[in-house]
């Protein structure tokens, strides 16, 4: 077995906090992991990236070749195109779909969006509102792991054992935060795949999410909802016009 | 067995601690930082070693140098630009010899990351006739720290660490050993050796010159320099390059490999893979040093050797796996994506808030009525006032050099001659040609761009700022009305420029301080 992940995004959203949680995993697994990173000039608002790779034998290269790349995981949605030719035939990507736009030249989001979901493979999550829901709006790499989460080697538990190792010394609270937005993104990306495995167009998936409780996100309900909704656009704006959070289990009042 | 997830610099830094240092010593530099930031945190609590940073690196080497003489291990460490600054002391260091062991790690960049050149150490290293280790992996950079320490005791001459910014940036599992003792204050009483008269120093530099087949048979033997003959194929590799090769092997290729990780190099092994092959590719993340030494003038007669130096290998920029494998002549790995085609780039930028983005919409306006005005700049988070939007400043050499060229151009009768420094690297490069510039009475204009802390390589200490810069701006004998504060903040912008261009006017030498603090300092300290 070996995983090799391209963590993405932009300097200062804290891919390597991700990287945090997936090293220590990794060595408490007891498997072999190397994770590049880039320090200096380039962390001033520009484009960063970190390789991180594990396995059960030894790791050569720092840096992970092209067509070797398991996942690419994202915080911000432009910074996919920046590395997906690295992936291998089958590879995932596992995007934020919040844009971060310190550049006058950011393409126009919903067609950037559109693209991505025209990927083969990809797990697309609303991190600012998961991070938002969760209690603070710097928790989207936490919603972004948490929803690549169930594409890696490592059970839950254990990777929220390091999110609170990471945050402990900024107090509980902040803990806590983190460990929500985590869980939310985790069950956020299993319910996006649920939907998009039952056939539902993966844009639609993704602003049915997002009308969702985050508390009550259960993958298990995402075949109802699929069916429910399926590819009808009036439908969803049905769904999408209520005035509050609905509720994962709802599914039947909208069919 | 202890296992503690580390950074190539942090594996560096914590061998460093457990090999019995007494002191680290250094000045900021990416790749380099991380070494001493490690050993500084580390050590902080039970305060036996001494972590304090220093105003250059020619300072560092020296205060380690230092240490040594008293018979103490001491860690210096800077990245590849920074030793040109120290190379005086280090060159010397090569002669005198040492005491207590002295470790050089020099972090290298290729493919220029963070910096103005992609310099190769190793030279330095063969230049100076000592001892070189290039570690492959985390484990190597901590486990060299033992060797490298013992052999600088042993041999008496100072050992380089040769690190690139794959490795000093890159996490991996290390085991540790248990911390040796610290050694005794021992002063080295030889007079001799530490004093370079040329009597003395034809002495010292014979006995360097004698050391060397000793140092040769240690690379010989050494388990970091392994040859597996197989065949007709050769590869040399040299450090991470090791790592790339394998990447793209099958176990049972066909390969002769040489791989080199230990310094000065191994001959007789480079000998015995030379007549086993008849092809031989050469793969090092640098310059090839190996490469034009195995080649030499005329090349081999029997076998045919590729490299950068014939392009089989990109003659510059870092070594990947992706160019080791068509080096290799083996077929690209399919992908699921083509790579897409015009992403929008995201170049660093000064933060929001920054107090060096006032300074300069300042410093443009106040220029505007000159033609076409060029700002000679120094290196520091203000470089970044090159890109736009602000497109200030046009020049960028080396750490100190914006007065110094700014001063050579008034003296070919350029004018404004501007030079934009920032505190820290005017504590490091700027003091001497500021003194230069004032007692030759020199036209020229400098701004002071003080905010207070090191920024770009993560905020650390600044030696002179505040009150302390303005003393050793006084110092150099600069006349009181033409040393001037400004606070750059949008609010002050129009008195700023007033300030700026009264002083543009001015025929002599001027110095304006644009003092605000850091914001990204404030908001570290702040949590």
């Amino acid at each position: 077995m070996e995983k090799n992940i391209i963590l993405a995004g932009v300097g200062g959203q804290g891919i390597l906090s991700i990287a945090f949680v997936i090293d220590n995993a990794a060595l408490d697994a007891g498997y072999e992991f190397k994770q590049a990173e880039v320090h200096g000039m380039a962390q001033r608002g520009g484009a960063v990236q970190s390789n991180l790779r594990y396995g059960d034998s030894e790791i050569w290269s720092d840096i992970i070749p092209t067509g070797r790349a398991d996942m690419v995981l994202s915080i911000e949605p432009l910074e996919v195109l920046r590395y997906q030719h690295y992936l291998r035939p089958g590879g995932w990507v596992v995007t934020s779909t919040t844009p971060y736009v310190n550049i006058p030249d950011y393409p126009e989001s919903q067609s950037l969006l559109a693209d991505l979901a025209d990927l083969e493979n990809i797990v697309m999550v609303d991190t600012a509102h998961f991070a938002r829901a969760a209690g603070n709006l710097r928790a989207q790499n936490m919603v972004a792991v948490g929803a690549a989460s169930p594409l890696l080697d490592f059970k839950e538990d254990r990777l929220l054992t390091f999110v609170e190792m990471l945050f402990a010394r900024k107090g509980e609270k902040i803990v806590e935060v983190n460990k929500r937005a985590f869980r939310f993104g985790r069950a956020a990306g299993l319910f996006f795949r649920g939907l998009v495995d039952a056939s539902m167009p993966r844009l639609a998936a993704l602003s049915l999410i997002g009308k969702l409780d985050p508390e009550t996100i259960d993958e298990t309900h995402a075949g109802a909802w699929a069916e429910a909704i399926g590819t009808d656009q009036a439908k969803l704006e049905t769904v999408l016009a209520e005035e509050e959070a609905v509720a994962s289990d709802r599914a039947a009042a909208f069919a | 067995m202890n296992r503690e997830i580390l950074l190539g610099d942090d594996a560096v830094g914590l061998g460093a601690i457990h090999a019995g240092i007494s002191g680290v010593y250094g000045y900021p530099g990416t790749p380099s930082t991380e070494i001493f930031e490690f050993v500084e945190r580390r050590t902080k609590k039970a305060g036996n070693v001494h972590a304090f940073w220093s105003t250059n690196e020619k300072v560092a080497y020296e205060e380690a140098l230092g240490m040594s003489w008293a018979g103490k291990r001491a860690l210096v460490c800077m990245k590849h630009v920074g030793l040109n600054v120290a190379a005086d002391a280090f060159m010397n260091s090569a002669v005198t010899g040492t005491n207590g062991g002295l470790v050089l790690a020099v972090a290298d960049d290729p493919g220029m990351h963070s910096s103005q050149n992609e310099q190769d150490s190793r030279y330095f290293a063969q230049f100076a006739l000592i001892p070189c280790f290039e570690p492959r992996n985390q484990q190597e950079c901590y486990d060299m720290m033992f060797e490298a320490f013992e052999l600088s005791e042993e041999l008496s001459v100072p050992v380089m660490i040769r690190l690139v910014t794959r490795i000093a940036h890159s996490r991996a599992g290390v085991a540790t050993q248990e911390q040796l003792p610290q050694n005794e204050l021992d002063p080295d009483k030889q007079i001799k050796k530490w004093t370079l008269l040329p009597s003395n120093a034809r002495v010292q530099y014979k006995q360097l010159t004698e050391k060397q087949p000793e140092l040769l048979r240690r690379a010989e033997d050494s388990t970091h320099n392994s040859l597996e003959l197989r065949g007709k194929k050769g590869v040399i590799v040299c450090g991470l390059a090791g790592n790339y090769l394998r990447e793209n092997l099958d176990p049972d290729h066909d390969f002769s490999i040489l791989s080199i990780c230990q310094y000065p190099l191994p001959a007789g092994k480079v000998r015995e893979l030379v007549e086993h092959v008849d092809e031989l590719l050469i793969l090092e993340d640098g310059y090839p040093l190996v490469e034009s030494a195995v080649r030499g003038l005329f090349g081999l007669e029997n076998v045919r050797i590729s490299g950068r130096m014939t392009e089989e290998v990109p003659r510059t920029g870092e070594l990947n796996p992706d160019i080791v494998r068509e080096a290799l002549g083996i077929e690209p790995l399919p992908t699921a994506y083509e790579p897409a085609s015009e992403i929008s780039n995201r170049p660093p930028a000064l933060c929001k808030g920054c107090p060096h983005t006032d300074s300069f919409r300042a410093l443009n306006e106040a220029l505007n009525n000159f033609d076409n005005p060029q700002v000679f700049s120094d290196i520091g988070c203000y470089t970044l006032a090159a890109l736009p939007p602000l497109e200030a400043v046009h020049s960028c050499v080396a750490m100190g050099a914006s007065i110094g060229m700014a001063a050579g151009a008034a003296h070919a009768g350029y004018s404004p001659a501007v030079a934009a420094i920032g505190d820290s690297t005017f504590s490091h490069g700027g003091i001497t040609p500021m003194l230069s510039a004032v007692q030759q009475n020199v036209n020229l204009n400098v701004l002071v761009v003080d905010n207070s802390t090191v920024g770009m390589t993560g905020t650390q200490r600044s030696m002179s700022t505040g009150s302390t810069l303005d003393q050793i701006i006084l110092g150099t004998g600069i006349s009181e009305d033409h040393f001037r504060i400004i606070e750059p903040t949008p609010r002050n912008h129009d008195q700023n420029v007033a300030v700026m261009r009264e002083e543009l006017a001015y025929d002599g030498p001027s110095v304006i301080v644009a003092r605000r603090a850091c914001i990204e300092a404030l908001r570290t300290k702040s949590t």
